[in-house]
């Protein structure tokens, strides 16, 4: 009995993100970058957010804003980590905007957001990790996000590794050959290339680790509380299976004595 | 209130008494947990609880999402990222609230093709059907209106192709796109009422609810063999039947434990899965996302709109008969409505005068081919409007039409059904044995 029901459960279950998968097409190539905040017990890894946050701000912070991040997240556990003199100093020496009552820009304060910004008619990375999918198959039908994650911080990732050094002009504008774009030819130039950024620690900073670090960093950004959710997922399920499993032998109990042996 | 003859409430106590002499609320509460069920329920039966629940989830969270919730096109979007980001929990009452929504419909499908399969819905059990029929579209509208509420691009062309299905009436249909959407296209007006009538639904379903439940405690619980409990007299109807509470209560509760444990994984574990990652980018009506798709529970009633193509001959004769009036933009609308007319007409259409699907050798095959139909719908739903798909399409709308209106009323005619029980005791009995030789309980 439960087997059946089993079954019809998993196969409207495994059905269901079929709505999921179609925003790609086109062959895109996203690698699957092993990141270390997949699968239900994976968390971030804190070194990983602070390089990603350096490169964020050296590099990606030019064209592209963060409106939706709070700056005192920042000093969020389960994610940055940062002390509170951290935070307010990171803020800044960053960050100005731009106070009504002043009149004028000011020093940002850690209750301030990440500013936006749109200079280039870039957009906004506060979700960019869960606004794209990076897998859809098979059949289109996003099974296997099952067992890879959806994909969107291996999106962003696979884009700033995607690049193949092509180039053509449209329009008036430069598009760039790139294999993890969906039509192949995006207009943002080549962001990162090797060394470009010196972390402090001297963890190694080629074109393919400085991609994961900041895609790990945009996917704290577009989920920071996800170890907490991830925490209070597993103890909802370890509770609601010890509740199901009393229910159960409540129940078989309960019946016991209306049923008997077969003949 | 007519129907299974069981005990009913005394009042003992003075206070009691003084009580059911004044408003006999206790009664009703006793006469509705006790209710005489029929205690060869299998395990398909527990999706009443779990819709119970979830409703009761939706309703719960929806009314702490709305404290902080704006709903204006500047500040709805803002306003849902700072739920996920500085209300305590915040994130994981959003994630309830949308991984709720597709509990719920997972929910009502298997209760829908339940009752589809063991014929729930044949006399005297009309009224409980139709009235469930009306909770099912009430809850699509419900669904429909909550995914406009986050302002997010699924959101906003999500809103603004299926407000354009009514603008597909012929003559009036641009007028009432228009007074629906409170301007000429999907804007500030749209969301508050949307938001308004989001908040509304839920209230008109639980009052469904109850309608619901009281016309099926009226009849009696359909059974895994459709055999009617026998209600001569008390003594006769026990041996059917055992009290809801505790026997189904607890029974039912084992079910939605399980059901939870999934659940709570995916909202713990992959709360996006079943979401769209383009609703995390804002509203923008100036660019049209590359695939609109609506939820994966519209999908199958999507696929069918979209399965009558002015190509299809239906429709090129639909529109030469009435002079262009029904074009194919809205034969689609009229299919799709239609889907769901038809099976809300079920108890009329099916002509066998056996209501479980177990003892229907026939029935059984054209039934489960109905189920893999509602899969192929699903995902052709979601598939770009091209070859092969639109082909596939159109022969699985085909098919859910053809069983409806064909097989279902032909098939109670040629169908030469299997032996039924003669009781509910004998159906029991052959599964578990009797109870006298039973080991009781120490």
């Amino acid at each position: 009995m439960f087997k059946k029901l089993a079954i019809g459960a998993a196969f409207a279950l495994a059905l269901a993100p079929v709505a999921s998968f179609a925003a790609g097409g086109g062959e895109q190539h996203i690698e699957d970058f092993q990141f270390s905040f997949e699968g239900p017990f994976g968390t971030y890894d804190q070194n990983q957010l602070q390089r990603g946050l350096q490169v964020y701000t050296e590099v990606c912070a030019a064209c592209h804003g963060l409106k939706y991040v709070p700056l005192r997240t920042l000093g969020d556990e389960g994610g940055i980590g940062w002390t509170d003199d951290q935070v307010r100093a990171y803020a800044s020496e960053t960050f100005t905007v731009y106070d009504p009552e002043l009149e004028d820009d000011r020093p940002a304060i850690p209750t301030d957001h990440f500013p936006a910004n749109t200079a280039a008619g870039a957009p906004d990375l506060s979700m960019m990790a869960k606004a794209r999918a990076g897998f859809h198959g098979p059949y289109g039908l996003g099974i296997n996000q099952l067992f890879k994650g959806i994909g969107g911080a291996e999106y962003i990732a696979s884009l700033l590794t995607g690049y193949t050094g092509e180039e053509k002009e449209e329009a008036g504008s430069i598009l760039y050959e790139n294999t993890a774009f969906p039509g192949g030819w995006i207009s943002m130039a080549p962001p990162l290339s090797d060394e470009q950024v010196e972390f402090a620690d001297g963890h190694a900073n080629d074109l393919h680790h400085m991609a994961a670090d900041v895609s790990a960093f945009l996917m704290w950004a577009a989920e920071p509380k996800m170890m907490a959710r991830k925490q209070a997922g597993l103890v909802g399920v370890i509770f609601l299976t010890i509740l199901a499993s009393m229910l159960y032998l409540t129940n078989k109990r309960l019946w016991a004595p209306h049923k008997g042996k077969k003949h | 209130m007519a129907g299974i003859p069981h005990d009913h409430y005394e009042p003992k106590t003075g206070a009691e008494k003084w009580l059911h002499s004044r408003l006999p609320i206790v009664g009703l509460i006793y006469d509705t947990i006790m209710i005489p069920t029929p205690k060869n329920l299998n395990w398909w039966w527990i999706w009443g609880i779990v819709l119970a629940f979830c409703l009761a989830l939706q309703i719960v969270t929806g009314i702490i999402l709305v404290m902080h919730y704006t709903p204006h096109v500047d500040m709805a979007f803002a306003s849902v990222e700072h739920i996920m980001r500085n209300v305590n929990g915040g994130y994981m009452l959003r994630y309830l609230h949308a991984n709720g929504a597709s509990l719920f419909f997972v929910a009502v499908y298997i209760h829908i093709f339940r009752g589809l399969f063991y014929g729930s819905y044949k006399a005297p059990r009309e009224i409980t059907w139709i009235v469930g029929m009306l909770i099912y579209l009430c809850m699509m509208g419900t669904a429909f209106m909550g995914y406009v509420l986050p302002w997010g691009q699924m959101s906003f062309w999500g809103a603004t192709v299926i407000t354009g299905l009514f603008g597909a009436i012929p003559f009036v249909g641009e007028a009432i796109q228009t007074w629906l959407l409170g301007g000429p296209a999907v804007d500030n007006a749209t969301l508050n009422r949307f938001f308004s009538l989001h908040y509304l639904l839920p209230f008109v379903i639980a009052a469904l609810v109850v309608v619901h439940i009281w016309a099926f405690h009226t009849t009696g619980n359909n059974n895994p063999t459709g055999v009617e409990v026998r209600r001569g007299s008390k003594a006769e109807a026990e041996k059917d039947t055992l009290p809801f509470w505790p026997y189904f209560v607890i029974k039912d509760l084992v079910g939605l434990a399980i059901v939870l444990v999934v659940f709570w994984a995916i909202v713990g574990f992959m709360p996006n899965y079943l979401g769209h990652p383009d609703n995390y980018i804002e509203a923008n009506p100036l660019v049209t996302p590359a695939h609109i798709v609506p939820e994966w529970y519209f999908l199958p009633f999507y696929a069918i709109l979209r399965a009558f193509t002015s190509e299809v001959w239906v429709v090129q004769i639909a529109s030469f008969v009435t002079g262009g009036i029904i074009d194919a933009k809205f034969f689609g609308v009229l299919a799709m409505f239609g889907a769901i007319l038809a099976m809300a007409l079920a108890p009329w259409l099916d002509t066998s005068s056996v209501r479980s699907g177990k003892y229907r050798p026939m029935f059984k095959w054209w039934f489960y081919l109905l189920i893999i139909d509602f899969f192929a719908l699903m995902w052709l739903g979601a598939m770009p409007a091209e070859e092969p798909y639109a082909s596939f399409s159109l022969i699985a709308s085909a098919y859910w039409f053809g069983y409806f209106f064909v097989i279902l009323p032909i098939l109670g005619v040629i169908e030469k059904p299997l032996p039924q029980p003669a009781t509910i005791e004998e159906d029991f009995n052959a599964h578990y044995g009797t109870a006298s030789d039973a080991t009781p309980a120490e």
